[in-house]
């Protein structure tokens, strides 16, 4: 469990009962409820689109902040700390914010007997930014150290936010990849 | 509608004598073909759904018969008689009715394993179509398909292949009349190495954090929902249409005694040809190795090689010929795990190799068993210690009296998957931490598994 905890929001800790202020509150668009509700309905227990809310929340907000869990928990009318827990489990969920393109390089057994090892430090060298950073000044870039991506047989494998992108033995191929996310080939991080 | 992604891949699925009776294709049958996923294609190509039509006209407790008759065994890791475990689901009464849901496992994560990628890739048909066959058997009223959160082409896919199916008739309400009602939802996972365990999978299915369960009471007693559950893996579904097909006892005669069928391994690390080879089980090791994947990579000697992904304890030169079926690698100290092979040459150091594997535990335990939370941890900073020249002997010893304490006292199997790379490590390749902590370098040169950044 060495998860990172999430940003605290305001530079004091809340008080039960306290509410954030204004400018941090967090709502859903009206679409993005009315997905949320199908999605309830689709199961024998509403407490089911926690999982699937928190994803539309991600892509919705860019990334998981604790208003982005609160706004989770009154559209599914579940407890605040029940999302929280939830949110904070699961490492798919970024805590902070990313950039436009988060490259998750997997470093795990398969694709650092190929130079994964070597690759995330390509890749931080070329997008200047290191794991767990946070993104680079202009807001493209975010680097992740992920494990096993299921890409083994052509590792060393990265995704790039949504897309799984393997055989990058050369640097050649990480350059393609970039020059693809300069020219919007790609998904961006919240679409 | 989203786009299904087009973009292909270039791993290996075949090779020569693949589709003959010596290596029979059941579940890849025309992967490598990115427009197979269309039900037209697995219709007219593949004999598709002519399984699911043979068992709906029979008896459910037949179906089941007939699954135990051909002797599957899990694919998952475990290897426990798929037809067994069907049949422990409780039945309908005269005074209760039951609801029951079959869950499909494709939360693929264990590290050298990528066999659930490809049947969703290339025939996610033939996994809807072995979920109705499930369905049926059990009486089931809804089926969940739980995916990797990574997957997301992958959900979209399996959506569309979902909605094609349903627009036949074969998902719905009174289906081929019937009159049994079934349907099949997609889950996305959210990136936890845990929720590929059945309860923490559960758990996390109803929107909790993918924490184990205590058992019992058993999922098929109280499972999804608090309704009774089975959970089954994706290679295990894909494998019950080619079953219905051509019969429970035809099916028994492939493979190995007590291990019958064909199996999905996949082969990574330093070999010249990795991908994914569907073999009958009990196929030698070393013929997958050196035949099939071309051998070493490097031009090196191979010196350990993971049989069943990361989880599985390591093997050496010494039992390179075993007989890829569980009771055999069991035999062998070993286990069938999940297919995943991994080759490791000369040049790794198995030092780096155990740290890295151990540092993946220790980030994914769930935190719920102290053995597991703690252990995993202390094994992950023993092992740094040695790796970066601070090691002591006394740290062997230290290590090996670690893992009795982790493994079978925790609720769940991944305390004992974390011991199964580092007891077989110490064991087999003792001497490289030896020299690890006497010269302060790696026994093997130039490897380099562990990056300068980073490192979660």
């Amino acid at each position: 469990m060495n998860h990172p905890q999430p940003p605290e929001t305001s530079p004091e800790p809340l008080a039960p009962g306290q509410r954030l202020p204004e400018s941090e509150r967090k709502e859903f668009s009206p679409e993005a409820l009315a997905e949320i509700q199908a999605i309830m309905a689709r199961y024998p227990d509403k407490m089911a689109a926690c999982l699937p809310a928190l994803h539309i929340a991600q892509r919705e907000f860019g990334f998981i902040s604790l208003a982005a869990m609160k706004a989770v928990a009154r559209a599914i009318g579940i407890p605040e700390g029940h999302v929280f827990g939830v949110a904070t489990f699961y490492t798919m969920y970024q805590k902070a914010p990313v950039g436009k393109y988060h490259f998750q390089v997997c470093t795990n057994i398969s694709c650092a007997l190929r130079g994964a090892a070597q690759l995330l430090e390509k890749v931080c060298e070329k997008t200047g930014v290191k794991p767990g950073e946070g993104p680079s000044p202009d807001g493209q870039w975010s680097v992740e150290e992920v494990e096993c991506l299921a890409g083994c047989s052509m590792a060393p494998c990265i995704q790039v936010n949504h897309d799984v992108y393997d055989e990058l033995v050369d640097e050649q191929k990480l350059i393609d990849v970039m020059e693809a996310c300069k020219r919007g080939d790609y998904r961006p991080w919240a679409h | 509608m989203v786009a299904i992604r087009t973009k292909p891949d270039p791993q290996s699925y075949t090779f020569p004598g693949f589709g003959t009776d010596k290596f029979p294709n059941l579940m890849l049958r025309g992967a490598g073909d990115l427009d197979n996923w269309h039900l037209k294609a697995y219709e007219q190509k593949h004999e598709g759904y002519a399984a699911m039509k043979k068992a709906l006209k029979m008896e459910p407790v037949a179906v089941t018969e007939e699954v135990k008759t051909s002797g599957l065994r899990g694919r998952g890791g475990a290897g426990f008689p798929a037809g067994l475990k069907w049949s422990f689901m409780p039945k309908d009464t005269p005074e209760r009715k039951f609801t029951r849901y079959l869950v499909c496992n494709g939360d693929e994560g264990e590290p050298g394993t990528f066999k659930d990628r490809v049947i969703l890739e290339y025939n996610p048909h033939q996994l809807i179509e072995g979920m109705i066959i499930g369905g049926w058997a059990m009486q089931c009223q809804l089926g969940f398909v739980y995916i990797r959160g990574e997957f997301l082409w992958l959900i979209e896919k399996l959506e569309a292949a979902i909605q094609q199916a349903r627009d036949a008739g074969y998902l719905g309400k009174n289906i081929l009349g019937t009159g049994w009602d079934y349907d099949i939802l997609v889950h996305r996972g959210a990136g936890a190495y845990i929720c590929g365990e059945e309860t923490a999978l559960l758990n996390s299915l109803e929107g909790r954090r993918g924490e184990p369960r205590v058992k019992p009471p058993f999922p098929a007693a109280k499972g999804a929902f608090g309704q009774p559950t089975t959970i089954n893996n994706v290679e295990t579904l894909a494998a019950v249409p080619p079953i219905l097909r051509m019969g429970g006892a035809e099916y028994a005669k492939i493979g190995s005694p007590k291990n019958s069928g064909t199996r999905i391994f996949g082969v990574s690390g330093h070999v010249k040809r990795p991908g994914i080879y569907e073999l009958p089980m009990g196929t030698p090791l070393n013929f997958i190795v050196e035949e099939l994947a071309g051998g070493s990579s490097t031009g090196r000697k191979i010196k350990a090689i993971i049989p069943g992904g990361s989880s599985c304890p390591m093997l050496d030169e010494k039992d390179f010929d075993v007989p890829m079926d569980f009771d055999n690698l069991k035999a062998r100290g070993s286990m069938g795990g999940s297919g995943g092979i991994i080759v490791m040459d000369e040049d790794t150091c198995i030092v780096q190799a155990t740290l890295r594997l151990i540092r993946f535990y220790a980030h994914e335990s769930c935190g719920q068993c102290t053995p597991c939370r703690e252990g995993c941890n202390w094994m992950e900073m023993v092992l740094y210690r040695i790796e970066h020249g601070e090691g002591r002997m006394e740290d062997l010893d230290l290590l090996a009296g670690l893992t009795p304490r982790i493994g079978l006292r925790t609720l769940c199997p991944l305390g004992d998957a974390a011991c199964g790379p580092m007891d077989s490590a110490l064991q087999k390749f003792r001497h490289e931490f030896e020299h690890h902590i006497t010269h302060k370098t790696c026994y093997a040169k130039g490897s380099r598994l562990l990056s300068q950044v980073g490192a979660h």
